[in-house]
């Protein structure tokens, strides 16, 4: 039980950065279908880091250099979104898939280069950190603190800040509903959606480096992050776009990814002796039920997906 | 060394390809006065007060503040030289609250942190002062239209603007909240703002104003004292010739019920648990137009989605020529004999990115006519619509083919009203047909109106102008706050009974 | 020329190849970090593809076996520009084929059916999968984007469980198909011939070009394409003409999932594959038929072109150096591709405004 409840707090961690990420592009007026692809590319960052820093370094310094590569990659990555979307008004839906895509595709290509370059007879898009991710770990009797969380708690109170009590704040909300009142108070439109857009690579990037330690000590970069980054939107989308509702709805999607993860040491689900696979379907079904509940009265930024132009007012 | 006038456009030009938006305009200022600018749609107005706030370089002329000539690029110089602009269309962020609106792109914080107490202060003061009761708290989404409105009146005092510009205030009010605006608007003038008021509704442009700059196609075309001048000069400025909206019309010939609502009540669509319609009964005849009058908001929009199928949701039953056609689809409805020409006709009336020809038939395609098999018929179409074309005067670059987006405003009511007429309706239900359109455009559409009433069709009119509301229709209904209060006859009323009867001051008992 | 410009299929068509051109130059300036010194002659690889062996009939075999697998990239490619047109993003397609495979190979091996129920019920379950995504749009207002992607997991994960009843013991691969039931092998047609006695090589190529013909048909020619395209268009307009929305939505995801299911029942109704029962993630086809349509400027007739060429490339991919570079370079070139289609609009604006301005210029 320590173990599902470990889990949970853990996958709750990734959705929460990742939706939290989703959330301030949305609010800027930018879906970012594309957080797919800026979490592999954070996570590829982050990863490099744990492979490469010396096995004797010190921890903290790992972590926090983890950290800030795997933000960096996001960033960098999400700036693709922003061009296409915000200044040549690209469709979103296109680029967003684009980029997940991509991502998958220039990690695995990237990742399989350096490997071969090590050693020819390498031809796997495995990078493994088993050393470097024990580091990052705590234990408190049977549970594995992982300090990641604690990053995940600290983003979320800081998005409920700057979301709801700063300048920065109502500026980018006032952007994602109305854009033309935003530029009518003279404020630069363009330059709060990057913002957003860069927020949620960041948020993104560092969502990546999270799932892919979360439960294993080695990542194959051709499977991407499985959905993960759609699964963080469904979470927005429950959460109502507010950080403190995507953090409720983040621990219960993330409570059912963990069930995929421990429940052969569960006694009475080992029992019901059930496919492996349905444990891999059921975030994935509950995502759509809860959805389809959920999706009527939605509280979406209104010009959200809608590329602003100055011209047509 | 305190200049008379607090902005001055001189002899501004502004071209767009194939067009002369402002030619040679001149407008003047002064301070503390309320100055109106007057002009049909497409006179010029917006252009003008586009180039005001930097959004448009003018080809030629000069802009002064306070004497001195000033260079204005974008919004943001126009903000800080103390220009604001109440819009027609508001510019509020609905899910936040009066005061979040106010501050927005002028916060002040501290640590980073928001500070709002000083602002909110700031706020009732003002409210205070000109006597604007706006509660700060409130969420925009939650506050009646004139509440909407002063909030973009506190935005502009708060960032303590000297020039303000109203542009078309009044279409979106009720007559009490008109005539509140008028008192707020003498009230800051008094207090030395300057003020513009952009209009073209005559009346209040006489009530309120201390001088009028009258603008026809693009041209300047003279500034008067309003107390030395009157409503009828004012139109002919404004029209270029004696205005006479008056329609010809043959005897009436009144003929069976075509259309007969029946205690119809519908729900608001944007105040939930509220009722925009409420118990409405009314028929129209074979033979006559019947115009449905009232300020925008009064439930006109529920009531025609409730007629045409586009949405129902409430009590009560509507009748087609003897048939109950309450829960019909609006195909069926069409079907049966009625057509529709829709309010927003970007919205409704057109698919944009079809040709004209496409559009024509866009309630029809699947008729015999225009059909083989499961195959569109396209030389019947082509055939079809060239023909509308002929008859209805629609002109466009080429023909069928053209894609309808790239067609003008009037001609593109003309070809929704080409296709709504040539179904040969029994009923037709016309929502603002002459909205944003030119004299000439209004007197055909008019026109056609009452082609259709002589032919022995019912006609159902919608209209917010009193103009078309005396001068087109057999029988007026008016409607206030979602119910029918009276029942005029266009000959023998005028336009200050009407006027009563749309604000609710005055009603007949059923 | 500028009357060239002005025209919109040429607009699409220069914009294609812009973005083509873009792709690989990028590609290769990718290889060109990796390696420097064989990165010409990788990307000329990519590029050539089968044209990459010396002999005649080798050429033509391996023409063949990129041919095997343009059909149902074209298939998905048609799937997601039909419900483009309709302003619906079906990207949903992998799962649909996804769904497709399980029931074609479930049916042809494990129940031993005939090619030709096999193929119909996987179009029947295509169909399902997007009916679902067209309910919980047209109903409960779930974007069509999340519930597809949701679904393709579902589906993945449901087609491993089922499938593993098909599988060899030994690896994690189901049963050779011609081998199990040589009669849930689709006809050649004496197409296999013609490619140097390629057996994979047969209907499936002609089936899906005379689909693509079908959907330009019913998309330009039928008043059910001016129905759904209007839908697309402007669906307040739609709805204010009588047409019923919510049908359309859910017919037109309908068609799109039987149109990628179809495809992969004649992709693995050849026995050119095996699915793999510890598939990992959700197949490629589908995401490379959104290249695949909008490098094709969203015409079903651009798409037989479009298809083939990222077959084209990504079968190229397998054939560089891979001491040096991997296949996933096509994958990268494909993904790049997709991504420069965003900028078509502002491409063809731009052609349009070039085209004006010289018309200005000599009038």
């Amino acid at each position: 039980m320590t173990l599902l409840l470990q889990y949970t707090i853990i996958f709750a961690s990734v959705l929460m950065l990742v939706a939290l990420g989703g959330c301030f592009s949305e609010h800027s007026g930018v879906i970012n279908l594309g957080l797919e692809g800026i979490m592999v590319l954070g996570a590829l960052g982050g990863a490099l880091v744990m492979k490469f820093f010396p096995a004797d370094g010190n921890g903290f310094v790992l972590f926090i250099l983890t950290i800030l590569v795997a933000i960096a990659f996001g960033v960098i990555y999400s700036s693709l979104l922003a061009v296409a979307c915000i200044n040549f008004k690209a469709d979103q839906t296109i680029v967003g898939t684009a980029l997940n895509m991509l991502g998958t595709a220039a990690t695995t290509v990237a990742v399989k280069a350096m490997n071969t370059k090590i050693n020819p007879d390498d031809v796997s898009s495995t990078v493994k950190y088993v050393e470097a991710k024990r580091k990052f770990l705590v234990n408190i009797g049977n549970f594995e603190f992982n300090w990641f969380m604690l990053v995940a708690v600290i983003c979320l109170v800081a998005s409920y800040i700057i979301l709801y009590k700063t300048k920065f704040g109502l500026r980018l909300m006032a952007c994602g509903e109305h854009p033309q009142a935003a530029d009518s108070v003279g404020i630069n439109v363009y330059k709060m959606r990057w913002a957003g857009v860069l927020i949620s690579g960041l948020l993104g990037g560092l969502g990546g480096i999270v799932y892919i330690t979360a439960g294993v000590s080695e990542w194959k970069f051709e499977n991407g992050v499985a959905g993960f980054g759609f699964l963080a939107l469904a979470v927005m989308i429950f959460g109502q776009w507010k950080p403190q509702r995507i953090a409720i709805a983040a621990l219960i999607y993330g409570f059912f990814r963990a069930l995929s993860n421990v429940y052969a040491g569960i006694g009475f689900l080992k029992a019901l002796n059930l496919p492996g696979s349905l444990y891999n379907m059921l975030p994935y079904i509950i995502c759509l039920i809860v959805l389809a509940f959920t999706s009527k009265q939605s509280q979406a930024p209104k010009a959200e997906g809608i590329p602003y132009d100055k011209g047509s007012r | 060394m305190d200049a008379p006038y607090a902005i001055e456009m001189l002899n501004i030009t502004k071209k767009f390809p194939g067009i002369i938006a402002n030619d040679n305009i001149t407008l003047q200022l002064k301070k503390g006065e309320i100055h109106a600018l007057l002009g049909e749609n497409g006179a010029g107005k917006s252009t003008l007060m586009s180039v005001l706030f930097g959004l448009y370089q003018p080809e030629e002329g000069i802009i002064k503040k306070d004497g001195k000539e000033v260079k204005i690029n974008n919004p943001n110089d126009a903000n800080a030289l103390g220009i604001g602009m109440v819009h027609q269309h508001f510019k509020l962020v609905e899910c936040f609250s009066v005061l979040d609106n106010i501050i927005l792109g002028v916060e002040s914080t501290k640590h980073g942190i928001l500070q709002k107490e000083e602002a909110r202060k700031k706020v009732l003061e003002l409210s205070k002062k000109y006597g604007l009761m706006v509660d700060p708290d409130a969420l925009i989404g939650s506050i009646t239209v004139g509440m909407q409105q002063r909030t973009e009146i506190l935005k502009m005092l708060y960032r303590d603007n000297e020039i303000l510009i109203f542009d078309e205030p009044t279409a979106v009010l009720t007559p009490q909240e008109i005539e509140e605006l008028m008192q707020i608007m003498k009230n800051l003038a008094k207090e030395g703002k300057s003020i513009l008021f952009i209009s073209h509704k005559l009346n209040e442009i006489m009530e309120v104003s201390d001088r009028v700059t009258v603008l026809r196609k693009g041209k300047y075309i003279g500034t008067v004292t309003t107390a030395e001048t009157n409503k009828e000069e004012l139109s002919k400025m404004m029209v270029g010739r004696d205005v006479n909206f008056h329609v010809e019309k043959k005897e009436q010939n009144l003929g069976d019920v075509v259309l007969k609502v029946d205690h119809l009540t519908c729900a608001s669509k944007s105040h939930k648990g509220k009722t925009a319609i409420n118990d409405v009964s009314f028929e129209v005849r074979r033979g006559e137009i019947v115009c449905i009058a009232g300020i925008d908001g009064n439930g006109q929009t529920e009531l025609v989605r409730a007629i045409t199928g586009l949405e129902h949701k409430g009590e009560g039953s509507i009748e087609l020529c003897g048939e109950d056609i309450t829960s019909a689809t609006i195909r069926e409805r069409s079907l049966k004999g009625m057509s529709h020409i829709p309010e927003d006709r970007h919205r409704h009336g057109l698919v944009l990115d079809y040709s004209l020809e496409y559009n024509e038939v866009l309630q029809r395609y699947f008729e015999p006519e225009f059909k083989k098999g499961i195959f569109l018929n396209r030389p019947a179409i082509r055939e079809y619509s060239d023909k509308l074309i002929d008859q209805y005067d629609v002109r466009s670059g080429q023909g069928s083919i053209t894609i309808a987006r790239s067609m003008s405003g009037g001609n593109q009511q003309k070809a929704i009203i080409a296709r709504e007429i040539d179904k040969n309706p029994e009923l037709l239900v016309a929502v603002q047909p002459t909205r944003g359109l030119d004299v000439g455009a209004i007197e055909y559409i008019h026109k056609q109106l009452v082609a259709q009433r002589d032919a022995g069709k019912a006609v159902l009119l919608v209209s917010l102008e009193l103009d078309e509301v005396l001068d087109v229709p057999d029988r007026i209904l008016v409607l206030y706050e979602g119910e029918i209060v009276g029942e005029l006859d266009p000959k023998k009323t005028n336009e200050n009974e009407l006027g009563l009867y749309m604000s609710g001051a005055k009603r007949q008992e059923a | 020329m500028k009357n060239l410009l002005k025209k919109d299929g040429a607009q699409s068509f220069i914009a294609s190849i812009i973005c083509i051109i873009l792709g690989l130059l990028i590609g290769f300036i990718v290889l060109l970090f990796i390696n420097p010194s064989g990165a010409a002659e990788a990307i000329i690889t990519v590029i050539k593809n089968f044209l990459y062996y010396p002999s005649g009939a080798a050429k033509m075999k391996y023409l063949g076996s990129t041919l095997v697998k343009t059909a149902p990239l074209l298939m998905c490619s048609l799937s997601i520009l039909f419900a483009y047109k309709v302003g619906l993003f079906n990207i949903g397609a992998s799962g649909q084929y996804t769904a497709g495979t399980c029931v074609a190979l479930y049916c042809a091996l494990k129940l031993g059916w005939h090619w030709l129920p096999c193929l119909i019920i996987a179009v029947i379950a295509g169909a399902i999968m997007g009916t679902i995504v067209g309910i919980l749009k047209s109903k409960f207002n779930v974007n069509e984007v999340i519930s597809g992607i949701m679904l393709n997991w579902i589906m993945l994960y449901l087609c491993n469980m089922v499938l593993t009843s098909v599988k060899e013991t030994t690896s994690p691969y189901t049963y050779n198909l011609a081998q199990t039931n040589a009669k849930a092998v689709l006809p050649t047609l004496g197409l296999d011939k013609i490619f140097s006695n390629n057996q994979y090589v047969g209907i499936a190529i002609p089936i899906s070009i005379v689909f693509a013909i079908l959907v330009y048909i019913v998309l330009e020619k039928t008043t059910l394409g001016y129905e759904l395209k209007a839908s697309g268009f402007n669906k307040h307009a739609a709805k204010y003409a009588g047409m019923n929305g919510k049908r359309n939505i859910v017919l037109t995801l309908a068609i799109a999932g039987a149109l990628s299911a179809l495809g992969a029942g004649l992709f693995f109704l050849t026995g050119f594959e095996q699915w793999q029962c510890t598939t990992s993630s959700v197949p490629a086809m589908g995401f490379n038929g959104i290249a695949a349509a909008f490098l094709g400027g969203l015409h079903p007739i651009g798409a037989i072109f479009s298809s083939f060429f990222i077959q084209h490339i990504t079968n190229g991919g397998a054939y560089v150096d891979k001491t040096m570079y991997c296949a996933q370079i096509s994958d990268l070139i494909s993904a790049i591709i997709i991504y420069l289609c965003g900028f078509v609009l502002f491409l063809k604006m731009s052609m349009a405004k070039i085209a004006s301005k010289k018309k200005g210029g000599e009038e």
